[in-house]
């Protein structure tokens, strides 16, 4: 794999007071799809918030190609290259699937760029491209996933950072997403995956880290995670 | 006959500056969630720059306009940095007495420079002036103006909100500010800039309506209240609703001078009873009431 794209060092993050990340510390390579995964409140939005610069990291560096940016406000983060697909998705509900798309390369000023990055992601989603002209509020859930995603790739990102993409979807189209997800990697595509679908999404990463409240208890591939006794008891129960 | 088309066309091209009053209240509404309660304030700077200005240089009022915006627009931007911005932070009710705060406070600070009498407007070419349209229709040239100005104005808000990238990240703001944040949209400046299109709208709105309208630093409540039922009957937020609802409102001002004309040409006693003229911004409250009641959502919807 390439050279360091991300890397936390010893972050701490707290909700008034309260320490909700201990010392998480984390590196990302280039090209590399990297997976975290933890229960239910481990704590796995709130790392990916605070890399984003939502949430104020209290102790520690984030680092991207070697510059610190865990002072920056979220929309110099996102300039920088690092896109953020949140769990709750937030689209924009009543303006149409392409709107929400083109609002995704936001940070992108040359029309070729765009117009390129608009045709990936209607191959990559052809039915995207047939609702193109729905509000994106009319779409299914699975489709307003893919609308999420899609807006996320539109500016070219550095890093694709996505929480539980396949949340609250029937098991078909979780599938579906988390192929999308394979052929992202196969294309090049750095990505930091945050699941809860632990089997699938372990297996399609190159590594993964395990999340327990709040700190960082395992590391590995994915193939050493899920052999693991840790892991196991921790999400297998067995 | 004649006076009740004359009536209807007079309520119209009123109806097109009222538009242009409410459009800032409703755009910094549907991108923040806040009500303004100093809007009409700033409608009343912009009447005071634009007779000021004319007064000062000389030259015609409607030339004034640019002066009135870029006053208006500073003015939008000064406020949401050194106040809006940390009185959002609180819960809404801080926010309610903020933009009333504020409200008090323009109008005592326009007391305390221009003084309490009324001032108006007594040169300009459209000053006096008037078209027949024929059919007995006799307009004011500078309502004339005013309306086919405040169209103007108001496309010009429009097709920067809808054409222009800005435009698009703004609405986005409004729609979702943390999901714009997410997309790289600098939202704190976008709602800067909502206050600036706010303001300066506002201030335009106010260098038109100079030309036939005194002004004091009282005169600001008027519009706010103006202002507050068109947003309320256009829907919250809604930029095309604010239009049509701007149109509705000019028309039940002006009906009831018709009313009145009506009752004192044909001596109908009891029409005389109630001149209507003197409550016509009651009627106004009359329909807002009406179509909370039937569709609370207004005319065109709540933003989403
Ligand atoms: N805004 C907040 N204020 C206070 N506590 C919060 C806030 N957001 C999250 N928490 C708490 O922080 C902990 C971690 O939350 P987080 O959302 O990061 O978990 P998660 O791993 O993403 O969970 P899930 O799988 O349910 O999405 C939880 O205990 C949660 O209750
Ligand atoms: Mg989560």
């Amino acid at each position: 794999m390439g050279e360091n794209i991300l890397q936390l060092e010893a972050i701490k993050v707290r909700y008034s007071g309260l320490p909700v990340l201990h010392d998480i510390s984390l590196h990302v390579d280039s090209g590399e799809t990297v997976c975290v995964v933890g229960s239910n409140g481990a704590g796995k939005s709130t790392l990916l918030r605070a890399i984003m610069g939502t949430q104020r990291v209290f102790e520690g560096r984030v680092v991207f190609q070697g510059e610190e940016i865990q002072r920056l406000r979220t929309e110099a983060v996102v300039s920088k290259g690092i896109i953020y697909v949140p769990e709750e998705k937030m689209l924009f509900q009543p303006i149409s699937v392409e709107e929400n798309l083109r609002l995704g390369a936001y940070v992108l000023h040359d029309r070729g760029t765009i117009e390129k990055n608009l045709r990936f992601v209607y191959t990559l989603f052809p039915r995207l491209q047939e609702r193109r002209f729905q509000a994106a509020s009319t779409l299914s859930g699975g489709e307003q996933q893919m609308v999420a995603i899609g807006r996320g790739l539109m500016s070219n990102p550095t890093i694709l950072m996505l929480d539980e993409p396949s949340l609250g979807l029937a098991p078909i189209l979780v599938d579906e997403v988390l192929d999308t997800v394979r052929r992202l990697k196969a294309e090049g595509m750095t990505i930091l995956l945050v699941e809860q679908n632990v089997r699938e999404a372990l297996d399609l990463a190159d590594r993964g880290y395990v999340l327990q409240t709040g700190k960082i208890v395992a590391e590995g591939t994915g193939q050493e995670l899920l052999k693991s006794d840790m892991f196991r008891s921790a999400f297998l129960g067995i | 006959m004649d006076i009740l088309v004359s009536s209807l066309f007079a309520g119209l091209l009123i109806g097109m500056v009222l538009a242009l009053v409410a459009l800032g209240l409703t755009i910094i509404f549907g991108v923040m969630d806040i009500v303004n309660f100093a809007h009409g304030e700033f409608l009343m700077i912009g009447m005071y720059t634009g007779l000021l200005t004319a007064q000062a240089t000389g030259v015609d009022p409607l030339f004034t306009l640019p002066v009135a915006g870029a006053v208006g627009f500073a003015l939008g931007i000064i406020c949401y940095y050194g106040f809006i911005k940390f009185v959002m932070r609180g819960p809404m009710v801080a926010q309610l007495l903020g933009t009333f705060g504020l409200m008090l406070f323009l109008r005592n600070l326009a007391l305390l420079i221009f003084g309490s009498e009324d001032r108006s407007l007594h040169h300009g070419v459209l000053v006096g002036k008037s078209f027949e349209l024929g059919m007995g229709i006799i307009i004011p040239a500078t309502k004339l103006a005013a309306a086919g100005l405040s169209v103007a104005a108001f496309v010009a808000v429009w097709l920067l909100m809808n054409r222009t990238k800005v435009g698009k990240a703004l609405t986005a703001t409004a729609l979702n500010p943390q999901g714009a944040r997410y997309m790289g949209i600098p939202t704190e400046r976008m709602n800067a800039l909502a206050w600036g299109i706010g303001g300066g709208s506002a201030t335009i709105a106010g260098a038109l309506i100079v030309n036939f309208w005194s002004v004091n630093p009282f005169v600001g409540l008027l519009f706010t209240m103006i202002a507050f039922a068109i947003v309320a009957l256009g829907g919250f937020g809604s930029v095309p609703g604010a239009f049509f609802a701007g149109l509705v409102v000019g028309l039940i001002t002006e009906i009831p001078g018709f009313w009145d004309f009506m009752s004192y040409t044909f001596e109908f006693e009891w029409m005389m009873d109630v001149p209507m003229t003197s409550f016509k911004y009651m009627w106004v409250y009359v329909a807002y009431f009406v179509i909370m009641v039937f569709r609370p959502r207004g005319l065109f919807g709540w933003k989403q």
